[in-house]
């Protein structure tokens, strides 16, 4: 499933990153997104669900939905 | 010893401490801030270590890796890389030691290109306290670099960064710089996170959950419902707190900057040096610097907000409605600083990735409602809205809050029209770092705060004292003149008169505009001196009760509303030149404001004409 499509307060682990922009990958792996790392949906914007704001690791990061499509999660029930 | 100092950077992510540790070792002056981007500027500083090796310190904007998006991003590297003059000789690079496993990864990148480095795990206190277990030697090994904790708030948590360095610069004449390298390509930034995550696992023996009170804090914060109202509410009590805290020390400046001209007054033989005095710098400086205690208030919510990291949360929460018009979330920051001022507000969107976002902020920060803009409002309100309350606020303060909405409305709209005209673009990204809630640290925020005021008052005495100067002159001369008309000030606000007198404008208006281009504050202090030339009074207390008789109420409140617009400061129109590149943005600026502010005096005179004000 995509980060994108994820529900608030759900969980997983990223099965994959890539964007169809390179400078955008690079960008999340240089913020911290990676493999197997696991990853919380944990806030939503307050208007359309834009931006997310998901716990990866030990930081926070918000990012849009457009970005967010770039990360495949394997959702943990 | 060495006789030349050594350059060394300072990088590493935002929010691991960078600012903090150059204030600690340089007993500093760099702006820090608990957002990504608050250092946009690279700042330089000296000290002397312990072994006494001579340092010239520079702090560098925060990157997360050599993958740049942002301008400052960019300025930082370039720096790094030695592409911009000389390469440091030696990088100290900060890692937040709660974020290893991340940080670490550009500290592969920059030993890929082979720069000579100190890692320093940076708040090491912390995560001890939170529960992590990291293996030094381990790391130092896996690294083959060398690596320090430090605890960059205090003396002794630098100490041993300080051993190091010495120990480290020592040899350095046997390390050559860094070459001058090139950015990563895809392959290799994937390489370095799977380096990074190996060794991280590798040294790092427990690593606890993610910080409990800030997950506390953020479901409050950055609640769909709560966020919002929490963050209006805050925006709020902040504008109120500027009009009702500052008044008692302002009533006290105000009265202390009246008694000087009295006491002078009476002590000084009567003469062109005693008008000069009394009417021209007493009048002129003393009206803007009673205005100091605001311009302080609100600098301390803005620097408290920043440095508690809710300024990102901030931005997280606007995002969505500022991308619906042509904006970024990010350009929530610059733009709250431009409250303050909007040269640091526009310094600031260096942040923003995309060009067209970033000239859109640039060309909308002066509609933001600057500190400038406060001794210009604060007079007129005082002078023409009545001291009521209504329910529970003060009218006088809704007016002020009236005041700032219009400016945030008017920028909305021109991003609106900005983006569908001029700076046409596709979406652009946003990928931003909430930080982890901090309580501010006492040294950084008061060398802000210092930065600040300090600033504001060499304004009050270079531009300002000249301003005022001069135009007591243009007032007062030549000696033949009976009234205000036949002076030199006269004669130049009389050109203008006919083009101002449609919105409502007095010949007096139209000659505080004339030195009032080079900063907005001076309209104030240009109409105490214009005002007292002519037989009123000189403190700011009398300027509204001459006003209240002088002036309409509709004229007033055209003045207000020109103000909401006019792009008075000539220092802003610099900045925009020298962000955008060319003149050509700056006049466009300077030509839509004017035009605005034109538009938005005439439409309010004629309004209130209309509505038998």
């Amino acid at each position: 499933m995509l980060l994108s499509d994820m529900k608030k307060g759900a969980a997983g682990r990223i099965a994959a990153i890539s964007a169809d922009d390179p400078l955008i990958e690079a960008k999340l792996r240089e913020i911290g997104f990676a493999e197997s790392d696991s990853v919380e949906l944990a806030h939503i914007g307050p208007l359309g669900g834009t931006p997310v704001c998901v716990r990866l690791n030990r930081t926070l990061i918000a990012l849009r939905l457009d970005e967010a499509k770039a990360i495949s999660v394997t959702v943990e029930p | 010893m060495t006789a030349a100092a050594t350059r060394i950077a300072l990088v590493g992510a935002p929010n691991c401490g960078k600012s903090t540790l150059f204030n600690g070792l340089t007993g500093g002056r760099a702006k820090v801030a608990n957002y990504p981007g608050a250092t946009v500027e690279t700042r330089h500083g000296r000290f002397e270590t312990p072994g006494g090796h001579s340092v010239d310190l520079i702090d560098l904007p925060g990157f997360y890796g050599m993958s740049p998006r942002s301008l400052d991003e960019k300025i930082a590297l370039e720096t790094v890389l030695g592409k911009d003059g000389a390469a440091p000789e030696l990088i100290l690079a900060l890692v937040d030691a709660a974020n290893v496993r991340t940080h670490l990864q550009s500290v592969l990148q920059l030993r890929a290109i082979g720069a000579p480095m100190i890692v320093v795990l940076n708040m090491y206190d912390l995560a001890l306290r939170d529960g992590f277990e990291i293996d030094l030697e381990k790391l130092e090994k896996e690294l083959a670099l060398p690596v320090v904790t430090a605890n960059a708030t205090r003396k002794a948590g630098r100490e041993a960064l300080l051993a190091k360095l010495d120990g480290v610069l020592a040899g350095l004449k046997d390390i050559k710089p860094a070459p001058a390298g090139a950015y990563p390509a895809p392959e290799d930034i994937r390489a370095h996170q799977g380096e990074a995550r190996r060794i991280a696992d590798a040294a790092i023996l427990y690593e606890p959950l993610f910080n409990r009170a800030t997950r506390i804090i953020d479901r409050f914060a950055l609640h769909p419902l709560f966020g919002p109202a929490i963050l209006a509410a805050l925006l709020f009590f902040m504008f109120q707190a500027v009009f009702t805290w500052a008044t008692a020390p302002v009533d006290f400046l105000d009265a202390s900057a009246g008694a000087l001209g009295e006491f002078l007054g009476a002590r000084l033989p009567e003469g062109w040096l005693r008008d000069l005095l009394v009417d021209g710098v007493i009048a002129g400086v003393g009206s803007v610097v009673v205005f100091l205690p605001q311009i302080v208030i609100l600098f301390t919510f803005i620097l408290l907000l920043e440095a508690s990291g809710y300024m990102a949360r901030a931005a997280f929460l606007m995002d969505e409605i500022m991308h619906r018009f042509g904006l970024n979330g990010r350009a929530f920051i610059p733009l709250l600083s431009s409250f303050a001022c909007a040269i640091p507000g526009i310094m600031a969107s260096r942040v923003i990735e995309n060009d067209r976002d970033r000239l859109t902020t640039i060309l909308i920060a002066p509609l933001m409602t600057c500190s400038a803009r406060l001794p210009v409002y604060t007079l007129i309100i005082a002078a023409f809205i009545p001291k009521e309350t209504v329910g529970p606020f003060n009218l006088q303060g809704l007016v002020l809050f009236a005041l700032y909405i219009a400016g945030i409305f008017s920028a909305v709209l021109i991003a609106f029209l900005f983006k569908r005209t001029i700076a046409k673009a596709r979406s652009q990204p946003l990928i931003m770092e909430l930080p982890t809630y901090k309580l501010p640290n006492a040294k950084d925020f008061f060398i802000s705060l210092w930065m600040r005021a300090s600033a504001f008052l060499k304004r009050a005495g270079t531009v300002i004292l000249a301003t005022s100067v001069i135009l007591w002159f243009l007032a007062a001369y030549p000696a033949s003149a009976t009234s205000l008309r036949e002076s030199f000030a006269g004669r130049i606000g009389s050109l203008l008169e006919p083009l101002l007198a449609p919105i409502g404008f007095n010949l007096e208006i139209a000659i505080a505009l004339v030195p009032g281009m080079a900063a907005r504050e001076v309209a104030v202090s240009a109409l105490g001196t214009v005002y007292a030339v002519h037989g009123g009074p000189e403190d700011a207390q009398g300027l509204a009760e001459t006003l209240q008789s002088a002036w309409s109420l509709p004229t007033a409140l055209a003045f207000l509303a020109w103000y909401v617009f006019a792009p008075q400061c000539f220092a802003t129109l610099a900045t925009i030149r020298r962000e955008t590149g060319s003149w050509k943005w700056a006049g466009f600026a300077l030509g839509y404001l004017f035009a605005l502010a034109y538009l938005g005096a005439g439409l309010v005179y004629w309004g209130a004409r209309a509505a038998g004000l």
